[in-house]
């Protein structure tokens, strides 16, 4: 087992290494020369696109940028944002509670809503218990983000006056104030996400309850709760958990769209001005540091596998 | 007990959080705390750069520098030149300023604000690497200390705009002690001698300032604090400001109606000092060696198709004021007699078969994206094919579209300018053969003559004599680029704010604001 999850850590290594010599290499499709973009509007003078090209090593060879990167990363120093100069690594621990505050929220609220009501549909299959289910996960998953965000903006904060349009106050600062401004987005994201995994418990819920175990645990005369909460529930979660953790993953990726909308400054809103402005160390270092989440989350669920799948636990 | 307690309490807690209609409260809480502490929120369209007045380029971070540094000089109502930090001007000769100083201003770090440390900002603005500044400032040969109030700034050549320059971020000193200490990084904490001090920065969040006690001008600051928040999408900036969580926001021309359908609210529209123009590739690279790009009348077909006036009413609701040259009525250089022509499109026709081209003529017209041009773009689509032009859009990012219209990989490009107080910061960079704004690459000895004296020359009427030329050669006859209108700013604001006015260069000013 410790050797196991060494070995697992061990190629976390390897794949953030090829990934950066990925994102190194994308970003170099991406149009559009990062000084002129810098410049803006005073891009009237060749002699400073030229200084602000040599100090940020733009005027380089690619691989040359890359290894002073790199370099620089092994340090521990992950450069500086171009457009506003603050360390990036700053920016991302600036920003990660704020993702991971909103993330977890809106995945709360999407296990609470999507997990039960998947129960619910495929123990009431065809009655209409599964049709509301199946009909509000349609509505979650077709409704883009942003309309839903803008519409419960101007119910909730324009017309009713209950809850902030937008922003965001640290969980420290004013606990109730910061889940106030973030319960909005955390609905949408969750909301979305609830009917993915309602859809997924269900299909799982209905392989599982046909299964044979299902009818000796029934036919050996087990009360029907125990039944589906037991032998049922407890083999459909595994495809649970594996989509669970990719959306978990995704939430933290930060949530672009929705964190625009509400002005979250999360991850999301983080990476996208950095692409539009050109501002490579961030994105760089945005993309490293969701990676790496990425990769963690992937162990954790091999790890709850191994705690609903005792089979797992011996390979 | 206890802890079944706590569990229920931080049950409820929950609960409250969870059920917005159990807390009504939570939405004005920020706004009731915000009227006792008089904090003034402003919301931006975007995320400001670096607050340094020597590395800073976006229009919204001057925005925030009008509340952190005060300037040598500023401009009024009229685009006149008005004492601040200097209390006045004079020309010893042609390429000598002489400027006086304010006696006893400080900066934010208690150092005192001299010649010295005007000197000393100048220089930096021409020296530091990466500066933005140098080439607004650039004429500058060497200043001179003469004594703790006085400078003498001497030029290379005479130059007519440099004291405007002073108007704006090159007229910006900043603590010469602290500059010094924090080098490149001076930005992430800026030391100015402006009404307000800074507080806190937290990227794509919010800008915190407080009012200054040692401001020199300090009986016209009213209030204690202003907070700048940063929101890209303009509804949802309508929205916070019509739910009481933002005091000021500059909004789309659309959203007028409303504003104003809210009592609680206030609307103030400006024209700007800029232009929305389109930029013609007639010299610059291959893309060039069209009919197009090489006939003037088969770009005067092309404008002389566009209904400026429907355009205005049909994307704008009528808000933009229609142009047909780079300067705009409120300045003192803005030539009345020079019109948009009015659409004819019998002439365009006409102009079309006596250049000889084979109708429909293919033209191309690069759109950054963003919703308002694209529809303008649609528009003029419709306009000139009516006089016999195919008008293919294409929309691209706006890095990209910089990028291509350096290159010379365009043919058309719907472009637009900030504007700067002088014609000559509308001008020179985009239509003179040597300016390095000028993508098109339209080149006419004339044009340049004209644009360099205009540059030195210091009498008003002669000066706008001179660019009434430049519109007629280079506008009418070589039809190098197209103006097409001066923009608006419109802002909401709350009526709780008091004494709210807005000069042509679109900048919020914290003097003689009031909270209620």
């Amino acid at each position: 087992m410790g050797l196991w999850l060494i070995r697992r850590l061990g190629q976390v290594v390897p794949t953030l290494l090829i990934l950066s010599v990925l994102i190194f290499g994308l970003q170099q499709l991406m149009p559009g020369d990062p000084a002129l973009i810098l410049a803006g509007e005073e891009r009237g003078d060749p002699q400073v696109l030229a200084e602000i090209r040599a100090e940020l090593l733009l005027d380089r060879p690619l691989w040359e940028q890359y290894l002073a990167w790199l370099g620089r990363v092994l340090m521990g120093d992950f450069g500086f944002s171009w457009r506003i100069r603050l360390p990036v690594a700053q920016l991302i621990l600036d920003k990660l509670p704020v993702t991971l505050q909103l993330g977890l929220m809106a995945f709360v609220i999407a296990v609470a809503i999507g997990v039960p009501a998947g129960i619910v549909s495929a123990v009431w299959k065809d009655r209409p218990a599964d049709w509301v289910a199946n009909g509000l996960a349609l509505a979650g998953i077709s409704t883009p983000n942003f309309w839903m965000g803008i519409m419960m903006i101007l119910l909730f904060s324009v017309h009713l006056g209950w809850l902030p349009p937008s922003g965001y106050v640290p969980l420290a600062e004013d606990p109730l104030q910061s889940l106030a401004t973030t319960i909005m987005p955390a609905f949408v994201l969750g909301g979305s996400i609830a009917g993915v995994l309602m859809r997924h418990t269900r299909a799982a819920m209905l392989t599982a309850l046909a299964q044979d175990y299902v009818r000796t645990a029934r036919a050996k005369g087990l009360p029907e709760r125990l039944v589906i909460a037991k032998h049922a529930l407890r083999n459909a979660l595994i495809p649970v958990v594996t989509l669970g953790t990719i959306e978990l993953g995704r939430l933290l990726a930060g949530a672009v769209l929705t964190e625009q909308i509400f002005t979250i400054p999360g991850f999301g809103k983080l990476i996208v001005d950095a692409v539009f402005n050109r501002d490579y160390p961030v994105v760089q270092g945005v993309v490293m540091a969701t990676a790496l989440i990425f990769v963690l989350l992937s162990l954790l669920a091999d790890l709850l596998y191994m705690a609903i799948n005792p089979r797992l636990r011996a390979a | 007990m206890t802890t079944r307690r706590t569990a229920l309490a931080l049950g409820a807690a929950l609960a409250a959080a969870l059920l917005p209609a159990a807390t009504p409260a939570l939405a004005q809480g920020s706004a009731t705390s915000q009227t006792t502490s008089q904090t003034l929120r402003i919301g931006l369209r975007e995320d400001p750069d670096i607050l340094d007045p020597t590395l800073a380029r976006t229009f919204v971070g001057r925005i925030v520098f009008a509340s952190l540094c005060d300037k040598l000089f500023d401009i009024n109502d009229k685009l006149e030149i008005v004492p601040q930090l200097a209390t006045g001007y004079s020309w010893e000769d042609p390429k000598t300023l002489r400027i006086t100083l304010r006696p006893g201003v400080l900066f934010h770090d208690g150092e005192k604000m001299d010649a010295e440390a005007v000197r000393y900002s100048l220089n930096r603005h021409l020296s530091l690497q990466g500066s933005f500044r140098r080439s607004e400032i650039n004429a500058m040969d060497s200043v001179e200390v003469v004594d703790p109030l006085t400078l003498r700034i001497r030029l290379k050549a005479p130059s007519s705009p440099f004291v405007s320059q002073l108007t704006d971020r090159a007229g910006m000193i900043v603590s010469p002690k602290a500059a010094e200490a924090a080098g490149r990084d001076f930005g992430n904490r800026p030391v100015c001698a402006g009404p307000y001090r800074f507080v806190e920065r937290v990227a794509q969040d919010r800008i915190v300032v407080e009012k200054f006690p040692g401001y020199w001008d300090a009986a016209s600051i009213r209030i204690n604090r202003i907070t700048y928040l940063p929101i890209a999408d303009s509804s949802v900036r309508l929205a916070n400001l019509q739910s009481g969580a933002l005091d000021v926001v500059e909004v789309a021309p659309s959203d007028l109606a409303t504003l104003k359908a809210n009592r609680r609210l206030r609307t103030v529209i400006r024209e700007d000092l800029g232009y929305q123009s389109i930029i013609y590739n007639v010299g610059n690279g291959p893309r060039a060696e069209t009919p197009f790009g090489r006939d003037p009348r088969v770009r005067a077909a092309f404008e002389l198709a566009i209904d400026r006036d429907a355009l205005n009413q049909v994307v704008f609701e009528g808000l933009v004021t229609p142009t047909a040259q780079a300067v705009p009525p409120a300045s003192p250089y803005h030539d009345p007699g020079f019109r948009p022509e009015p659409r004819n499109l019998e002439r365009a026709r006409a102009l079309l078969k006596e250049a000889g081209v084979a109708t429909p003529v293919v033209v191309e017209m690069t759109v950054p994206t963003n919703p308002e041009l694209r529809q303008a773009a649609e528009v003029m689509q419709a306009m000139v094919k009516e006089a016999g032009f195919d008008l293919r859009i294409a929309s691209m990012e706006f890095a990209s579209s910089l990028q291509a219209a350096q290159r010379g990989d365009f043919q058309t490009y719907l472009s637009a300018w900030s504007g700067r107080v002088d014609p000559d910061g509308n001008t020179w960079a985009f239509l003179h053969s040597k300016g390095a704004q000028n993508d098109g690459k339209s080149a006419n000895p004339e044009v340049d003559r004209l644009l360099d004296a205009a540059r030195e020359e210091t009498d008003g009427a002669k000066r706008r004599a001179l660019y009434a030329q430049v519109w007629q050669i280079a506008l009418r006859q070589d039809r190098a680029r197209v103006y097409l209108w001066h923009r608006a700013i419109v802002m909401g604001y709350s009526a709780r704010l008091q004494n709210f006015t807005l000069l042509p260069d679109g900048l919020i000013r914290p003097q003689g604001l009031a909270l209620n």
